[in-house]
């Protein structure tokens, strides 16, 4: 690995900026976070994903200190800071809401935190002007936030944040309010942004595109539990479990049992009177233990015809097409009833696609393509 | 179909021009009539015909109320007395608004109800209620003698003190409903979001809760201190010989001095010190509406 | 995720034993025994014994609650009326001044309500009694009446009324059909509105009462002017009952209707098998 590659997690004398030490948080009975330990690094572009409910914005919430865990150890560069009030934290945060002050202009939204620090005025208009700046709101200054677009309150409200110059900056689904072609630009000047002030960015989102698009790191969560914690790529092509693989991006998932059949290659038996599976998988199965083959769409091939030496080929009929414009997705019933779906870019015009409803297909793949997951 | 329609504005509208323009006109002209010892006791009246009417005007009444400082002292202390219990109110009143904004949901509409239930009690009986409580032989005598704070029972009704008292306990519901509900609106984050960007608890209450809540507080402060100036009951039955308050004056001129066109006189100018505030109002409901929408 | 603070829960409790001690305080003296109001000698129901007797005090009751009744019923017809032309009525000649003359009694002292009635009623001839009084307490409750169902009007989806037209309604079909049934709690709170006014009413009843009815809040205000007394303690009490009951039954009902609503909305949604 080059050594220009950002990867502080993967070096142990690197020291991380926040450190979530065995953290549980309940409200009542309801456990919010469940003896969570998690580390993220300075400068990182860091993503909490997960449904609604999964307890990644009382993360968020903890780290700006409205709430205060009700076991375990909360780090900021090294100090606990569960005795700061949110005040006092060097950290800041851009509302879902945005929560601009509608009696204040965008100008004095910005410069509402740095007044508080008790900075001089030069120094307040300096900083004010260069967040203007930052994003592209200098015509706007003298507005007030109903005076102007949804897109520029969400820059309003990132330079806001960002005016403090926090350690640390939390973002709590911060395009979430956008359409979509606006969030899609948006993301690109967030990394912009993060990339240029140097800013240690936490993003709370239930977009796993948004998170995928932005972050060096992703967390997946579910019910107050991080499952997995790695780079988008990882994430994608090496999820640890059913739940992530099925969170990020589209899956089909085969449940099987596993049999060893040399270094690393198993066959899968996963249905009555049909011939086995191959996969690959690095991590042990035993003789005869349940697994689940967890394939993306886009790795299967369909044809009319049977593909010759491919290891895994299975014969079905198509059940209805997905025409995306730029893909076609294709599900297909296999014997067992079982519906699978495969992915094709679409290289020609639509007239001369030569596969249609029901029509008798092969779907193929390799034994790579898969992962093999415990559960 | 135009007949029904002429008829369902016809009838609240004339009904409105009779029973609230005309005699309004009426105090309007009589403040501009002679005294007299007669049934009904001025001149001239409408039976002398429109010419006379308008060849008698006469601000002699004006002139007189000018005069007699009774009047400008009534006036004044009116005022007084609105702004202070208005003052009072709002520091009552903002603190229990703010405790039922923040309170739990479910109590919410309880509160909600505890506050209004006591608006549709009778006026009366609620400023008779302190009449027995601030007496000199009164509960809350008894209780400061047995404190120790005195030793002699302390004049509280019959005082300037026990109006106001009685002013804040009487308007305090429409003190605390907009209020509430502009507390209401108010969305959490903000307050976070002040925090978050460096301020006390404190601080943001000042800078953020209190501007965001400024429509409610002049709304509120409006309805309690427009019917506190021409307030009649509570200086009549809590106030003093020396509470003087413009009602109580207008009253007493009508009632016992059986003086007409002093009295509509006296309504006239209290009318036209009404106006300002209640223009101010108006504007104020005026712009929150447009800021809602 | 809301936390009570100390500041909170004192500043209402405080609050609210100051909107309602006074009250409790007058309901627990008009068991007593004592004459002497401020002294307490013992549990008694005599003051109320003797408020049954007190053939003046009935009278004015009767004579309130005729006037309360008549002047907030007609009052809600004009109000609902007078809503309606507001909100749906379209331009026609003097609507400025209408929304004025509905919007003013609202803000005017009344006292001079009182004295400009009076006036009237002395110059056209018309005697002092109830049925001066009703017309007095109509004409301001109305307004009332006015503002309150004004606001449910404006809150709700013209389209409705539109709808029924549409399928063939004449306008006063449209009106009885479908307006009045969505505003009718709106209505109904105006008509309690303007009945309590209407029973609350000291100085405007004053003005336009005559010597041949006496509405039960002159009555008091007459004997309270001398001082405290058990009797009126006794008075009051019967009608705090009145109005404690009252809400809290009217609360109950309309939370109950809430649930039902609910109840229904959910059974609706829940898929049939």
């Amino acid at each position: 690995m080059s050594p220009t590659v950002f990867a502080p997690w993967n070096n142990p004398d690197e020291k991380p900026l926040i450190r979530f030490k065995n953290v549980t948080k309940k409200f009542g009975e309801f456990v919010a976070i469940d003896d969570l330990s998690l580390d993220i690094y300075a400068q990182e572009f860091f993503a909490l994903l997960g449904p609604s409910g999964c307890g990644k914005t009382t993360m968020m919430r903890m780290l700006a200190g409205f709430e205060n865990p009700t076991s375990g150890r909360i780090e900021l560069a090294g100090q606990d800071i569960a005795p700061v009030p949110p005040n006092k934290r060097a950290v800041n945060m851009m509302f879902q809401s945005y929560a601009l002050f509608p009696h204040l202009s965008i100008w004095d939204n910005i410069a509402f935190g740095l007044r508080r620090d008790k900075m001089s005025k030069d120094a307040i208009e300096a900083r004010v002007a260069e967040m203007l700046k930052l994003t592209r709101l200098e015509k706007f200054a003298r507005r007030k936030p109903h005076q102007i677009s949804g897109g520029q309150r969400q820059r309003v409200a990132l330079a806001r944040s960002l005016a403090k110059a926090p350690k640390l900056l939390l973002l709590d689904e911060p395009l979430g309010a956008l359409d979509k072609k606006l969030r899609q630009d948006t993301q690109f000047e967030l990394m912009d942004i993060q990339e240029s002030t140097g800013t240690t960015f936490v993003i709370v989102t239930h977009d796993q595109e948004e998170a995928m698009t932005v972050a060096s790191r992703v967390a997946v969560m579910d019910e107050g539990r991080v499952i997995q914690v790695a780079t988008p790529a990882e994430i994608y092509e090496a999820p640890n479990s059913v739940y992530v693989a099925d969170f990020i991006g589209d899956v089909n998932i085969i449940k099987a049992s596993t049999k060893a059949i040399g270094q690393d290659q198993y066959h899968l038996n996963w249905i009555e009177g049909q011939p086995p599976l191959t996969a690959t998988s690095a991590l042990p199965f035993s003789e005869g233990q349940q697994a689940h083959l967890a394939i993306r769409p886009e790795k299967i091939k369909i044809s009319t015809d049977r593909p010759e030496d491919a290891p895994n080929a299975l014969q079905g009929k198509v059940l209805d097409i997905a025409y995306l414009g730029n893909l076609s997705t294709y599900h297909v019933e296999l014997p067992g009833g079982q519906v699978i779906k495969a992915q094709t870019a679409n290289t020609r015009r639509i007239a001369r696609r030569d596969i249609t409803w029901e029509d008798p297909v092969w779907i193929s793949w390799s034994a790579t393509a898969g992962v093999l997951l415990a559960q | 179909m135009n007949m029904r329609r002429f008829a369902l504005i016809a009838v609240p509208y004339f009904w409105l021009l009779a029973l609230f323009l005309v005699p309004f006109l009426i105090v309007f002209k009589i403040s501009l009539s002679d005294t007299a010892l007669a049934i009904p006791p001025y001149t001239p009246t409408i039976k002398d015909g429109i010419s006379a009417l308008i060849a008698q005007l006469d601000f002699e009444n004006f002139t007189f109320l000018a005069s007699d400082d009774l009047y400008w002292k009534a006036y004044l202390s009116s005022l007084r007395i609105a702004v202070i219990s208005t003052a009072f109110t709002l520091l009552v009143g903002y603190p229990i608004a703010y405790g039922m904004a923040r309170a739990p949901e479910e109590w919410r509409a309880t509160l909600m109800m505890l506050v209004i239930l006591p608006f549709w009690t009778s006026f009366l009986i609620r400023v008779y209620a302190w009449m027995g409580i601030l007496s000199n032989e009164g509960l809350l005598n008894q209780l400061l003698m047995w404190v120790g704070v005195t030793a002699e029972p302390l004049q509280i009704l019959n005082t300037n003190t026990a109006v106001y008292i009685g002013i804040v306990y009487t308007y305090l519901p429409f003190m605390i409903l907009p209020i509430y509900a502009a507390l209401d609106r108010l969305d959490e984050s903000l307050n976070e979001a002040a925090e978050d960007l460096g301020c006390s608890r404190l601080q943001a209450f000042w800078l953020v809760t209190i501007p965001l809540s400024r429509n409610g507080i002049v709304a509120g402060s409006f309805l309690v201190f427009i019917p506190a100036l021409g307030e009649f009951v509570i200086p009549s039955l809590l106030g003093g010989s020396g509470t003087l308050m413009i009602g109580k004056v207008l009253w007493e001129e009508f009632f016992n001095n059986r003086d007409w066109p002093v009295a509509s006189a006296v309504a006239v100018i209290l009318l036209l010190i009404l106006i300002i505030p209640i223009i101010l109002f108006q504007r104020n409901q005026q712009k929150q509406a447009e800021a809602e929408q | 995720m809301k936390r009570m603070t100390w500041f909170n829960v004192t500043s209402l409790t405080l609050g609210f034993a100051f909107l309602y001690l006074p009250m409790i305080i007058l309901v627990i003296y008009s068991f007593n025994a004592s004459k002497l109001v401020t002294v307490w000698a013992g549990f008694s129901t005599r003051w109320y014994g003797e408020l049954l007797q007190n053939e003046a005090f009935l009278n004015a009751a009767w004579v309130t609650i005729k006037v309360a009744v008549i002047s907030s019923s007609i009052a809600t017809v004009l109000g609902t009326m007078a809503a309606y032309v507001l909100v749906r009525g379209g331009r026609f000649m003097g609507r400025t001044l209408f929304s004025g003359m509905i919007y003013a009694p609202l803000v005017m002292p009344e006292v001079i309500t009182g004295l400009s009635l009076l006036l009237l009623f002395i110059g056209i001839g018309l005697d002092r009694g109830v049925l001066t009084i009703v017309l007095a307490h109509t004409t301001f409750s109305m307004c009332y009446v006015s503002v309150v169902v004004s606001s449910r009007l404006v809150s709700f989806d013209r389209s409705l009324e539109e709808a029924a037209l549409d399928l063939g309604s004449s306008p006063w079909e449209a009106f009885r059909l479908v307006t009045l049934p969505i505003i009718a709690p709106a209505v109904i709170s105006g008509w309690l509105l303007a009945f309590t006014l209407s029973l609350d009413d000291l100085v405007i009843a004053s003005f336009t009462a005559g010597p041949s009815a006496t509405t039960l809040p002159i009555k008091i205000f007459s004997a309270v002017r001398l001082g405290v007394s058990p009797e009126i303690n006794a008075l009051s009490t019967i009608m705090i009952a009145i109005v404690t009951v009252g809400v809290i039954t009217a609360s109950l009902v309309s939370k109950r209707s809430s649930l039902r609503a609910q109840e229904e909305t959910r059974a609706a949604e829940r898929p049939t098998t």
